[in-house]
C-alpha cells in the first residue's frame, strides 16, 4: 500500500476522474486477471493514493486544534466505507520513516454525519509516536490507512430508556459520538454526560457539549475537574457520590464508560459493588504499558488460535510454542528465512538477535528470534 | 582440483561474526523512510515499464512497436522478480509493516508461487548454503554442478539441460519445490506433492490466462504478434534471471560444503560459508538495479533480509574482512563469471573434463575446497 505525501495530490485530484475510474474498475473482473498478481490497486494507488478498489483509505480533508494538546481530524474515507455505529473504533495507519504505524481511534460525529466523513479527536500523548506526528505534520490531503469500524461498544439497537455517558480525558470520542447520534435521532430518553479533565482548557466539544445540553432537556452535562478548584460541576477523582449526584438513577440505566485506566477502575469497581455490570459497557482506550526490562522472566504466553497458555520461559516463541505441544511453521531458526512470522495480536517482545522492543499490538514478527517480555498473546 | 584450505580459529570466527553482525545491527539501525521511498521508487519503474509495454503491444502487429513492448515488458519483469519480488520475499522490507511488502504476502510476476520459492530459496537454500545433498541449488536436482555429484552418463546431457533450464527457467523454478530427483530416489513421495502441485496449477494458470490469452486477445487481430511478444519477454526475463542466478554460486572458486563440515556449526561458521559459497559480479548501479542486486550475492548470502540497496553500501566493509581473514571474495566481469559457469557446465557433463581456460583459478578467484575448522 502506498500512501503518499500530501503536497503533490491536490493538483492531481482536478485531473482525475476519480469515481469514474473506480466505478469501472471494480465492474470489470477481467481487470484483475489483467492486473495479477499484484491487483488493480497496486497500479491505481501509483495514479492517486485515494484510487483503490478494494482497499480502504481515507483523506484528511480538515484538522482543527481544539485543545492545547489534541487535534481533531476530519477524514473522506474511500467509498468501501460501510460507515459505524456510535461507540465503535477503527484503525488509522500511518507511514513514519518508512514504518506503518497502525492505531485505534473511536470516531467522535454522530453516525448519522450527512457527509459521511469521520471525525477523529486524538490526543498527543508525551510518548505517543502516532498522535506526536500526527499532532505535528497532519493537513489536508494526507492520505491514511484505514479499517472498516469495529467493536462492541455501542448502544444497543433498542436504545435504552436512561443512558449514562462517563469519559475522562480523550476517552470522550466514543461518548461524543453516541450524544451527538442521540440528540440526531431525537432520543427522548435521559441522558447524563460525565466527564473528567484535568481543567476546562482540557475539555474538548465544550462549546458543543454546552449548546447540546442546552438544546436538549433530556440532556444533562456534568463536568468534573481533577486539577481546576473554581468552575465545572464536580471536583477530583472518581467518587461514586459524584455518580449519585449526577445520575441517582443510574442503576436503571445503561452506562457507557471510557477513560484512562484509574478511571475505569473506580467506576468499574463501583459497578461491581452493586451488582450492576450488566448495565455498564466499557472501551479501554489507553496503551498497554511497556513491561520494564529488569531481566525478569514473567507473564504467559497465549496462543490465540490453539486455546493454549503456557508460562513464559524466557525462551523464543518457537520454542515456547514447540514446549507447548504446537507445530508452527518454520525454517532456518536463525532469523534469516521469515518463515514462521506470525502475528503478535498484544504484548512486548524483545528481538534476541538486535534487542529491539516491540510493543505495538498485532505485528508480524518472528517466532525464531523473538522472546516474550511479560504477557504475550500469539495467533497460533 | 587444486583447492585451498582455509584456517581459521574457532576465536578468529567468532570475531568474524561479531564484526559482521555489527554491519547488520548499523544497517537495521539507519533502515527509514529512504529504504521505502526507493522501493516504491523502482515500484513505479516498473509498473510504468508494464503499462508501456502492454499499451506498445495493441499494435503489435507492427514491429517497432513489437520490440517497443517486448523491450518493456522484459524490463518490468526482471524489475518484478528480482529488484521487488526476490528482495521482498526475502522479508527485506518487513519491518515497514506495508501489507503491499509484505514477505508472506507478496506474490511476483511468474509461474512459481511464492509460498514455495520461500521454502525453497529462503529457508533450504540460504538456510544450507552450498552444503552437498541438502542444499538443492547446487545443480537444481538436474544438472552437475560440483565435481563431488558422482557422474553418471545422464550428465552427458548437462549442457543441454542447462541450455533447457534457461529457456524456461520460470517454469524450472516452479518446480523446483516438488524436489522431483527425490521421487525417483523414493526419498519423496508423490503424495507430498499433491499440494504444492495445486498451487503450481494455480498460479501458471493465472499467469498464462494474462500472458497468453487475454493481453493478446485485446489486441483483436493481432493476437499472434502480441503473444509472441509477451512470449519473448518471459524469454529475455528467463535468460537474464539464470545468468545472474548461476554467477551466483556456480563460477569457478567457489566452495561447496559436506554435511560432516558444517555440523553443529557457529554463527561466525555459517557467515563464512555464505561468503566462500557466493561470487559477486561488477557492473553499473544500472546493472546492479537489474540484477536485483544479487550481483551482491556475497553480502546478500550474509545479510538476505536486509534490503538490496544496501549491499553496494557495505561491499567494501566487506571485502575488507575477507582480506582481514584471508578468506576469498569471489568477484568479477559479468563475462568472466557467466563464461566460467558456462565452462563449468561443460566440463562436469564428462566425468574427467580438461580444465584450463576461464577456469583456472586466478588471483581474487581462489578454489577452497573446505574450512578447517579448528576443533
Amino acid at each position: 500500500m502506498l500512501l503518499q505525501a500530501p503536497e503533490r495530490k491536490a493538483a492531481r485530484r482536478r485531473l482525475l476522474p476519480l469515481g469514474t475510474v473506480e466505478a469501472l474498475a471494480s465492474k470489470l473482473g477481467a481487470l484483475e486477471a489483467l492486473a495479477t498478481p499484484h491487483g488493480v490497486d497496486r497500479y491505481l494507488e501509483l495514479v492517486h493514493p485515494m484510487l483503490t478498489v478494494r482497499e480502504l483509505r481515507a483523506v484528511v480533508t480538515d484538522v482543527q486544534r481544539g485543545t492545547a494538546d489534541s487535534i481533531t481530524l476530519t477524514l473522506r474515507p474511500t467509498r468501501q466505507w460501510k460507515g459505524f455505529e456510535a461507540g465503535q473504533f477503527v484503525q488509522l495507519s500511518v507511514d513514519i520513516d518508512g514504518v506503518r504505524r497502525t492505531r485505534c481511534y473511536s470516531p467522535a460525529c454522530s453516525q448519522y454525519r450527512k457527509d459521511g466523513h469521520i471525525e477523529l479527536t486524538i490526543k498527543a500523548h508525551p510518548e505517543g509516536l502516532v498522535s506526536q506526528y500526527l499532532h505535528a505534520h497532519a493537513k489536508p490531503g494526507l492520505v491514511l490507512g484505514l479499517t472498516q469500524a469495529d467493536g462492541v461498544f455501542r448502544l444497543p439497537a433498542r436504545r435504552p430508556e436512561k443512558i449514562v455517558l462517563i469519559s475522562g480525558g480523550s476517552g470522550i470520542t466514543p461518548v461524543m459520538s453516541m450524544l451527538r447520534t442521540l440528540c440526531d435521532e431525537g432520543y427522548r430518553g435521559d441522558v447524563v454526560f460525565l466527564h473528567y479533565a484535568f481543567t476546562e482548557a482540557h475539555v474538548a466539544y465544550l462549546r458543543e457539549l454546552r449548546d447540546l445540553a442546552a438544546a436538549h432537556d433530556n440532556v444533562r452535562l456534568v463536568l468534573a475537574y481533577t486539577e481546576q478548584e473554581v468552575g465545572g460541576d464536580l471536583h477530583g477523582l472518581f467518587h461514586k457520590k459524584h455518580l449519585t449526584a449526577a445520575a441517582p438513577w443510574h442503576a436503571e440505566a445503561e452506562t457507557f464508560l471510557c477513560g484512562p485506566p484509574g478511571l475505569m477502575k473506580a467506576v468499574s469497581a463501583h459497578y461491581v459493588a452493586h451488582r450492576l455490570t450488566d448495565v455498564l459497557h466499557t472501551e479501554d482506550f489507553a496503551p498497554a504499558p511497556v513491561v520494564p526490562l529488569d531481566g525478569a522472566v514473567t507473564g504467559a504466553v497465549s496462543f490465540a488460535r490453539s486455546d493454549i497458555s503456557a508460562p513464559n520461559t524466557g525462551d523464543t516463541l518457537l520454542e515456547q510454542a514447540e514446549a507447548a505441544g504446537l507445530t508452527p511453521e518454520h525454517g532456518c531458526r536463525m532469523g534469516i528465512c521469515f518463515s514462521c512470522t506470525q502475528i503478535k495480536t498484544s504484548g512486548c517482545t524483545q528481538n534476541i538477535r538486535t534487542g529491539e522492543i516491540n510493543s505495538d499490538p498485532d505485528t508480524e514478527l518472528q517466532l525464531c528470534i523473538n522472546r516474550p517480555v511479560g504477557d504475550v498473546a500469539i495467533n497460533i | 582440483m587444486t583447492g585451498k584450505t582455509i584456517k581459521l580459529s574457532d576465536e578468529q570466527i567468532d570475531e568474524l561474526g561479531r564484526e559482521l553482525d555489527a554491519i547488520k545491527q548499523r544497517l537495521i539501525d539507519d533502515l527509514g523512510q529512504e529504504d521505502r521511498d526507493y522501493i516504491y521508487r523502482v515500484v513505479k519503474a516498473q509498473r510504468a515499464l508494464e503499462v508501456t509495454g502492454r499499451a506498445s503491444l495493441m499494435l503489435s502487429a507492427l514491429p517497432p512497436f513489437w520490440l517497443a513492448g517486448v523491450a518493456a515488458l522484459s524490463l518490468s519483469k526482471i524489475l518484478d522478480n528480482m529488484e521487488i519480488g526476490h528482495n521482498v520475499m526475502h522479508g527485506q522490507y518487513d519491518w515497514m509493516r506495508d501489507p503491499a511488502m509484505n514477505s508472506k504476502r507478496f506474490e511476483w510476476d511468474t509461474a512459481c508461487p511464492s509460498d514455495q520459492w520461500r521454502h525453497s530459496h529462503n529457508y533450504m537454500h540460504h538456510t544450507f548454503t552450498n552444503i552437498l545433498d541438502k542444499d538443492r541449488d547446487i545443480g537444481y536436482g538436474i544438472l552437475r554442478m560440483d565435481e563431488s555429484q558422482k557422474w553418471n552418463p545422464y550428465y552427458l546431457g548437462n549442457p543441454v539441460y542447462a541450455f533447457l533450464l534457461m529457456t524456461f527457467f520460470q517454469y524450472g523454478v516452479a518446480l523446483h519445490d516438488l524436489e522431483s530427483e527425490n521421487l525417483i530416489t523414493g526419498k519423496r513421495k508423490m503424495s507430498e506433492n499433491k499440494e504444492l502441485w495445486a498451487g503450481i496449477w494455480r498460479k501458471v494458470g493465472k499467469q498464462t490466462l494474462k500472458d497468453y490469452v487475454l493481453f493478446p486477445a485485446l489486441t483483436g487481430p493481432q493476437f499472434l504478434t502480441t503473444l509472441s511478444a509477451n512470449a519473448t519477454a518471459n524469454l529475455v526475463r528467463n535468460i537474464w534471471a539464470y545468468s545472474i542466478i548461476f554467477c551466483g554460486h556456480f563460477p569457478s572458486g567457489v566452495a561447496t560444503f559436506t554435511e560432516e563440515e558444517t555440523e553443529n556449526e557457529s554463527r561466525g561458521a555459517w557467515y563464512v560459508r555464505q561468503m566462500m559459497g557466493s561470487a559477486n559480479i561488477t557492473g553499473s548501479k544500472l546493472f546492479h538495479v537489474m540484477s536485483g542486486n544479487l550481483s551482491h550475492q556475497i553480502e546478500h548470502h550474509l545479510f538476505p533480509d536486509i534490503p538490496a540497496r544496501r549491499y553496494p553500501q557495505i561491499s567494501g566493509e566487506v571485502k575488507a574482512l575477507c582480506e582481514k581473514y584471508n578468506l576469498p571474495y569471489n568477484t568479477g566481469r559479468f563475462s568472466k563469471q557467466i563464461g566460467s559457469t558456462w565452462a563449468k557446465i561443460f566440463r562436469l557433463a564428462v566425468p574427467f573434463g580438461p580444465r584450463g581456460g576461464t577456469d583456472t583459478p586466478t588471483a581474487d578467484t581462489v578454489e577452497p575446497k573446505q574450512v578447517a575448522v579448528a576443533a
